[in-house]
């Protein structure tokens, strides 16, 4: 897609950033400030939304570098961010400051993602995706028969995360805490995706075959795009278990997966924006369905028990409504909508 | 020893001979044609060149095929590229997702040393590492005239234009042995003679050693220093354009034979 029009570069450089214009800057800097002043003004519930929002735009843009990126299928991506949850959560039980804790998480679940990315090396889509799903029913088994690692069928239960004698026991509190680490985590992502990694994971999913003779160790990199996106799944894991203060086995089920795979089909495969597009759009559904069940149930009172069941179908219609008028997810519609304000209120 | 020295390359498919007992040297700084008639072998043989097929016996059979005196066979294919080879294919092989510029920058992909961390930080070291690489990789865009193209999506672009981005990438790996495979395929008449263009300088401004697949023998009789001719597998003929024009074998291969023409009456 083009800049717009009078914006050209005289350097390598400027043309290599993440946020090209002055105008893009700005509007990047305000929208992070109201970011950060937003939460004062709300009350507990939305912020409590904020918050899953941002612990879902990790997991998200995680799994768009594997599957969007690289074109690598995982059904496995929520045991991943299970496995992230309890490591984080054993180390901080065992006393690891909380930063150590949420790292060793995601190292932990690099490990694992690693070891369950080697099929990459001879099963393609579909059969990949097969395989990555016996990843999750292989974890969830052990979540729940883990003993005293995992807690088996009771969990973990966990204290607010401190840091540097600070706790973060409020939801304003964990609001900044997750908010870093979502930007940092969309940062982490948006620089691999500019540079050789990037580009070599790209060339993976476009045409393999020329990737290899151009010099990319097919192999080597189908792990690392494995081991990079599962440490971001276990950072977002560690924060989760940490945020609700409890961790089971069940949460991280296939549910969960194929969630995150809407997730980076909705928002747009391989684009950075799109995985937050994405986690925004189906972390706010199904609130926005319990808002609409409630204000209804006055007038249909049978509502509010089947509130479960219409969230699955809404679900399921819009992923499938997604696929059908919007293909290349939210990530292109958003791109569209910039293209036509930008010739507003000319055609062409 | 020559530059490129194929020697006794045998290739089967489960009983299939592709290829058999093919050797043919190409000199440095040469452009040397492989022909023959369709499916006689010739991309079989790039492929073994290049790593995507393995000839029989693979590094402890009876063939051989080394660079500059360096074995390939040894090597796996994404390694062949650190020694000076690159290659473009006969259907386009681009990256669609990539601008024109990424692809290009992928082909130096061997050459760019920076690790995970440097590309997670994005810090000095990687930036300065992307704008050396950028410079290189804008030379060839400035040599193929693709500066129109350089940030649109490689999918989006013409037939003509792909294939010179192809050229492109394979250039941008600063090689030393260079496999064309069937570059002007497809191609109009205005668009051969510009690609029969680059292909001239890239041997004789860059250095590099050509290695062409081509049916359009007015532009392989052209500009070839030597050609080689296969047919079935087998090497029939190799040497100048003309030697091979004048080719007994060569003219059966291509037009058949008076005995074979009536061998069914």
């Amino acid at each position: 897609m083009q800049g717009k029009c009078g914006l050209f570069f005289t350097s390598y450089r400027g043309e290599a950033q993440i946020f090209q214009s002055g105008f893009q800057k700005l509007m990047v800097g305000l929208f992070a400030a109201v970011l950060i002043a937003v939460p004062l003004g709300l009350d507990n519930y939305l912020v409590s939304v904020m918050n899953l929002i941002f612990i879902a735009v990790i997991g998200a843009v995680s799994l768009n570098l594997l599957t969007g990126a690289c074109g690598q299928i995982s059904l496995g991506h929520g045991a991943f961010i299970g496995v992230g949850a309890f490591a984080a959560g054993q180390c901080s039980l065992h006393g690891v400051p909380f930063p150590l804790a949420i790292l060793s998480g995601g190292l932990v679940t690099a490990l694992v993602g690693m070891v369950f990315g080697v099929p990459s090396l001879r099963l393609k889509g579909i059969y990949l995706a097969i395989a990555t799903l016996a990843a999750q029913l292989v974890l969830e088994f052990v979540f729940l028969h883990g003993g005293e690692v995992t807690g088996g069928s009771n969990g973990l239960l966990l204290d607010p995360p401190q840091m540097f004698g600070f706790s973060f026991d409020s939801e304003i509190r964990m609001y900044y805490l997750l908010f870093a680490f979502a930007a940092l985590s969309l940062l982490m992502v948006s620089n691999i995706m500019r540079s050789k990694y990037g580009r070599a994971f790209v060339s993976i999913r476009d045409f393999y075959l020329s990737a290899e003779i151009n010099g990319v160790n097919l192999f080597w990199y189908k792990i690392i795009a494995f081991g990079v996106s599962s440490f971001l799944a276990g950072v977002a894991g560690g924060l989760w278990g940490h945020y609700t203060g409890y961790i089971s086995g069940e949460q991280f089920n296939i549910g969960l997966s194929i969630t995150y795979l809407a997730m980076v089909v909705i928002g747009g495969l391989g684009s950075v924006l799109g995985s937050v597009f994405g986690a925004v759009f189906l972390t706010v559904l199904p609130e926005v369905l319990n808002v609409l069940a409630n204000g209804l149930s006055d007038y249909i009172p049978a509502i509010t028990q089947r509130v479960g069941a219409i969230q699955h179908g809404v679900f399921g219609l819009v992923l499938i409504l997604f696929l059908v008028y919007e293909p290349e997810g939210l990530a292109h519609r958003w791109r569209l909508i910039k293209a036509y304000w930008k010739l507003y209120p000319f055609a062409h | 020893m020559a530059y490129l020295d194929v020697c006794d390359v045998t290739l089967t498919f489960k009983g299939i001979a592709a290829l058999m007992g093919v050797s043919f040297t190409v000199e440095q700084g040469t452009i040397a044609s492989l022909i023959g008639p369709n499916g006689a072998g010739k991309t079989s043989m790039l492929n073994c060149i290049s790593g995507r097929y393995i000839p029989d016996g693979g590094a402890r059979g009876p063939c051989s095929i080394s660079l500059d005196g360096e074995c390939l066979l040894s090597l796996p294919a994404h390694k062949r590229t650190e020694l000076g080879l690159s290659r473009t294919f006969q259907n386009i092989a681009l990256f669609k997702g990539l601008s024109v510029l990424d692809n290009l920058m992928v082909g130096r992909h061997g050459r760019i040393n920076y690790g995970l961390l440097s590309s997670i930080m994005y810090w000095g070291k990687t930036i300065r590492a992307e704008e050396r690489h950028r410079r290189r990789v804008e030379d060839v865009i400035d040599f193929l005239n693709l500066s129109p193209y350089r940030h649109q999506h490689a999918g989006r672009l013409p037939y003509g234009v792909r294939k010179r981005v192809e050229l492109g990438r394979a250039l941008a790996a600063e090689p030393k042995l260079i496999l064309l495979d069937e570059p002007m395929a497809g191609m109009n008449l205005e668009e051969t003679e510009d690609m029969a263009r680059y292909i001239l300088d890239i041997a004789e401004e860059w250095g590099v050693t050509v290695l062409l697949v081509e049916h359009d023998m007015g532009v392989v009789m052209d500009i070839s220093d030597k050609v080689v001719v296969i047919d079935f597998g087998q090497k029939i003929a190799e040497g100048t354009p003309d030697e091979v024009q004048a080719n007994k074998d060569v003219i059966a291969a291509y037009l058949g034979t008076e005995d074979a023409a009536f061998a069914g009456r």
